[in-house]
């Protein structure tokens, strides 16, 4: 099949072959992957403090001298060459091995740690075992599927990172914000709850906000929070916060990217370990149909869901506490309408036909539910309670969406499959970043030569190319501002911009070159 | 309905039919002998390097040209009968048309070296020359590319990353000399020579020898140097493609002549595009300009002529890009290679001979004349506008920063720029 594909380059084999020293590091690095193999298969390491950084430190050591191989000895400057003729990044043999290898990896995690050696009852085996002196270093407590998986979700990024930053590194806006993703996932993500852990604390991450944290609103979290006192408080306060107020002031000044770019940890496994599959995302106009359906659905899922389950946490008696069980459905249901009123009336201007129609169909089905919860007086969804509706969002999104398809089939749809089809976060972020954000990506007057390169390299999907061969800024909600259309693009059309809100959409006939007074031509049009 | 068919789906082409479209129901056909899709010329070295397939040329989805109802038809047009409005095809086939727009692009120039029909020796203008050039590099370990201009350039680049020894020649003593002022080609030439290309300057072609199969084994250059390849790239310009239309009344120089509405001496016959050579053109601008955004504008401009709102083509201030290996470049305005008395350059390089500008202005009114820029993007609206606005150099060096394209974070440079040029002033 990729033969077939290669088209015009049916000849071509791999231009750069691997170095020796390039083959020397990928062994050194699959001498430390051999080790994690052996775990799995249940050797007891003697020394695991020992083979445990072994382990890792030879998978990082292999991957940077492989990076530092692969770019320090070359100009700088962004080589994609031979990307699709490589097997690995091509939708080649190899990169359907590496697809099913991680999609595996991904069932095994989420279903059946047991293979991985946790053990409910007893003392860990297997892999999970040899991670257990680094947990107790850090948290105190031994390892669990989620620290091995943590852990080298973090060394991915780290690793992969700097090798990003080398392929990058004439371009500073990507350097600085690979340094920024690998800040946010090492501190934040990995070390801050442990921590916290250690300090008998809640686990939390306040870089994970709701939507993206579904579990911020159940009841054993908000139990957790408000039996940690101040401390606990204060992080609900903040992930209340981070929600209504941080996030659309960012937003508003920077568009969705100061998230999805540059603090998301999903994105930052994206950008560094799904590098090399930028190219495969799909940019044909269904693929964009079928986004922004599945997206929004899953949007609509995660509100509908957090409803229930906090509907299910609150009281009946106003005695107890203010906040009761109708008071929150009622408001809840009176805030989305406010909300939508407010788009509808102030930007209606700016949505397609598609969207307009999307938006009140879901309104409407958002209402209904939640009426129908009310009139059913159980509290009950469907006849589903809340807590099998999080379950069932857990298992289809939280689990298959966004590990096994988002990152499993990284080699065969492209980096950002999660991002784009299925995080309900980036899907309220794009809603703002459409909506009103300061943020676009301008075009350089008459320059694009429609080559292609923007288009193919965003792994949104978004033809970029569409917008910047008619002059156009691209203002599109699925945007994460990564900037690699402007780094790729080899006649320097494309800027991401913060400016006025002013003239951000814009479209003209004639583009900048042909000297004609566009008044006239309006003018003319109208007679 | 009236039927507007058009020679050439390339952006000339395609733009003129896209445009008349937005403003006309008439019956729109395209022809094309090259592929069946519009697809981008600038970015076939891309596919070639393996960073694009050949879908991703295609600026359109195949679907969009039955959804604006453009006809795309496959064929070679042999013959055109003026007289009757008849298109003949190599097929035999026939088509009537009430309007015809001539956008055939161009083809690459022969100069009649000896050998230069061999197998292994060819340019890069089209799909099939692509094509051609992944056949003719199979085993090829080196190539000699003849000519230094864009495409030139280009094919070095592509020919590096399949790990080919390149060879280049160029007649200049440095490269692009005949557009670029000293100091940039030879900024340029560096670069080149810095990835591993053996760009040889003030050297020309002798002959193309051949082997015993009939396909080229060494090329002779004019100090009698032999030197081994199997492949040569010729890259000395293009010409209007217009050899299928010779013999005919219409008239031709170079390329098919039209007037400023782009329409040629035969009615209902315009010329758009590569192949397009203008009158009268205007004061500033060349007769032939073979480039993407030439003909993208001269499509603009005739469709609108051709759908009842008659513009002359009128393209404003100059402006192109390219990019040489890692290094883009971009010009607005007019800087000449060799500037003549009334014509000073202020010239600025940044150490790591990878970024620079060379602005003109006139010697005496110290009016700016235009820029170009290596390693540093600049906005095109603000040099159009100041362009217009008959600014003087120092407004443009004082004003550089709101010119800046770079992407956040870059390092700036127009500090260092303008101390440079007050310091050059002082000596001077
Ligand atoms: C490798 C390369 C790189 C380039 N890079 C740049 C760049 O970076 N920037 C820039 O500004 N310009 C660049 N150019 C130039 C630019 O591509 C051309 O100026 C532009 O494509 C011309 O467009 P056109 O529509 O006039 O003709 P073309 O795109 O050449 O299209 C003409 C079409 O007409 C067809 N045709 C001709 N005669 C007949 C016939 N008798 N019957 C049927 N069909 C026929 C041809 O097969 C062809 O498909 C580059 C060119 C090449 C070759
Ligand atoms: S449009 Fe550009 S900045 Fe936005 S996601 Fe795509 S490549 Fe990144
Ligand atoms: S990469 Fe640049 S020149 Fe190429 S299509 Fe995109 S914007 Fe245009």
């Amino acid at each position: 099949m990729s033969k077939l594909e290669h088209n015009m380059s049916l000849t071509a084999e791999a231009p750069a072959k691997l170095s020796t020293t390039q083959r020397l590091a990928s062994g050194i690095g699959l001498v430390g992957l051999f080790i994690l193999v052996l775990a799995v298969a249940n050797v007891n390491f003697p020394n695991k403090t020992l083979f445990l950084s072994l382990s890792l430190g030879l998978i990082a050591a292999g991957t940077i001298i492989f990076a530092n191989d692969l770019y320090l000895g070359k100009h700088e400057g962004i080589k994609n060459d031979g990307v699709w003729f490589k097997s690995l990044t091509g939708r080649g043999f190899w990169a359907w091995i590496l697809g099913i290898t991680l999609t595996l990896f991904y069932i095994v995690l989420y279903w059946y740690p047991q293979y991985l050696g946790l053990n409910a009852d007893g003392e860990n085996t297997g892999i999970i075992s040899l991670f257990d002196p680094l947990s107790q270093f850090i948290s105190g407590n031994p390892a669990s599927q989620w620290f091995v998986y943590g852990t080298l979700y973090t060394l991915a990024i780290l690793i992969f990172g700097y090798k990003f930053i080398l392929k990058y590194r004439n371009n500073r806006y990507e350097v600085i914000r690979t340094f920024s993703v690998m800040f946010f996932q090492l501190g934040f993500a990995f070390l801050l709850p442990e921590i916290l852990i250690r300090l008998n604390q809640p686990y939390y991450n306040p870089a994970n906000i709701w939507p993206l944290n579904y579990d911020l609103f159940t009841d054993y979290k908000i139990n957790e929070f408000l039996s940690a006192g101040n401390v606990g408080v204060i992080m609900l306060a903040f992930g209340l916060i981070s929600i209504f107020v941080i996030t659309p002031i960012l937003t508003y000044k920077y568009g969705k990217r100061w998230y999805c770019s540059w603090v998301c940890g999903c994105g930052g496994l994206a950008e560094t370990a799904g590098d090399p599959y930028r190219q495969l995302s799909n940019k044909s106009q269904y693929a964009w149909k079928i986004e922004r359906w599945v997206i929004h659905s899953v949007l609509v899922f995660v509100t509908v869901m957090t409803i229930a389950v906090l509907y299910s946490f609150l009281g009946d008696s106003a005695n107890d506490f203010w906040l009761t069980k109708d008071v929150f459905l009622w408001g809840t249901a009176g805030f989305l309408t406010l909300l939508f009123a407010v788009i509808m009336i102030f930007k209606r201007k700016e949505l397609a036909q598609d969207a307009k129609y999307g938006a009140i169909g879901y309104l409407v089905v958002i209402l209904s539910i939640i009426s129908l919860n009310y009139f059913s007086g159980n509290g009950n969804i469907f006849s589903f309670g809340g807590y099998q509706l999080r379950e069932w969002y857990g298992f289809l999104i939280g689990a298959a969406f966004s590990g096994v398809i988002g990152v499993g089939f990284y080699p065969i749809f492209g980096s950002r499959v999660w991002c784009r089809y299925g995080c309900p976060m980036a899907a309220i972020l794009g809603m703002q970043q459409r909506l009103f954000s300061r943020f676009r990506i301008t075009t350089n007057g008459g320059q694009c030569i429609s080559c292609g390169n923007c288009s193919t390299y965003c792994e949104m999907g978004i033809d970029v190319r569409a917008y910047a061969q008619k002059g156009e800024n691209i203002v599109r909600s699925s945007c994460v501002g990564c900037g690699i259309c402007s780094a790729v693009c080899p006649r320097g059309v494309l800027k991401l911009e913060n400016d006025d809100m002013d003239g951000r959409i814009n479209s003209e006939e004639v583009m900048l070159g042909n000297d004609v007074d566009l008044m006239d031509l309006v003018n003319q049009k109208s007679k | 309905m009236e039927h507007i068919v058009i020679i050439g789906n390339g952006i000339s082409g395609i733009t003129c039919a896209r445009h008349i479209r937005k403003n006309s129901d008439a019956k729109i056909t395209v022809i094309s002998a090259e592929s069946e899709y519009f697809f981008s010329r600038t970015a076939l070295m891309y596919v070639y390097m393996g960073h694009m397939k050949w879908n991703h040329l295609k600026p359109y989805e195949d679907w969009f040209w039955e959804k604006n109802r453009i006809e795309l038809k496959t064929g070679f047009v042999e013959k055109i009968d003026f007289e009757e409005k008849m298109l003949h095809f190599s097929s035999e086939e026939m088509m009537n048309y009430d309007k015809l727009v001539l956008a055939t692009g161009s083809v690459y120039n022969k100069f009649g070296w000896e050998g230069q029909d061999l197998k292994g020796v060819q340019g890069l203008v089209s799909k099939q020359d692509l094509e051609l050039l992944e056949k003719n590099t199979k085993n090829c370990k080196k190539a000699v590319i003849i000519g230094g201009g864009l495409i030139g350039v280009e094919l070095a680049e592509m020919l590096k990353t399949r790990n080919i020894e390149v060879t280049f020649l160029i007649r200049e003593e440095a490269f692009w000399h005949n557009v670029l002022p000293i100091q940039d080609a030879e900024m340029i030439s560096k670069h080149i020579k810095s990835h591993g290309v053996d760009l040889r300057e003030k050297t020309e072609l002798d002959k193309i020898v051949a082997n015993e199969n009939g396909r080229v084994k060494s090329i002779i250059i004019n100090s009698g140097e032999e030197i081994e390849c199997h492949l040569v790239g010729l890259c000395t310009g293009v010409r209007p493609n217009i050899d299928f239309l010779k013999n005919s009344h219409l008239e031709t120089d170079k390329g098919i002549l039209v007037d400023t509405f782009l329409q040629t001496n035969i009615k209902d016959v315009y010329a758009i595009g590569d192949c397009a050579q203008l009158k009268q053109p205007l004061s500033h601008r060349k007769p032939i300009e073979a480039v993407w955004y030439a003909g993208r504008m001269m499509g603009e401009a005739l469709a609108q002529t051709l759908t009842g709102n008659k513009m002359p083509y009128k393209p404003g201030n100059w402006f192109n890009s390219a990019k040489f290996f890692d290094i883009e470049y971009q010009t607005y305005g007019n800087v000449s290679a060799k500037p003549g008395d009334d014509e000073m350059h202020f010239h600025w390089q940044h150490k790591d001979n990878t970024k620079a500008i060379t602005i003109a202005f006139d010697a005496n009114s110290n009016k700016f004349l235009g820029i170009n820029t290596f390693g540093i993007r600049m906005r095109h609206s603000v040099f159009d506008q100041w362009l217009n606005e008959n600014r003087k150099i120092n407004h443009v060096l004082a004003n550089l920063k709101q010119a800046n394209f770079d992407p956040e974070f870059y390092t700036r440079y127009e500090k260092d720029i303008f101390k440079s040029f007050k310091e050059n002033l002082k000596k001077a």
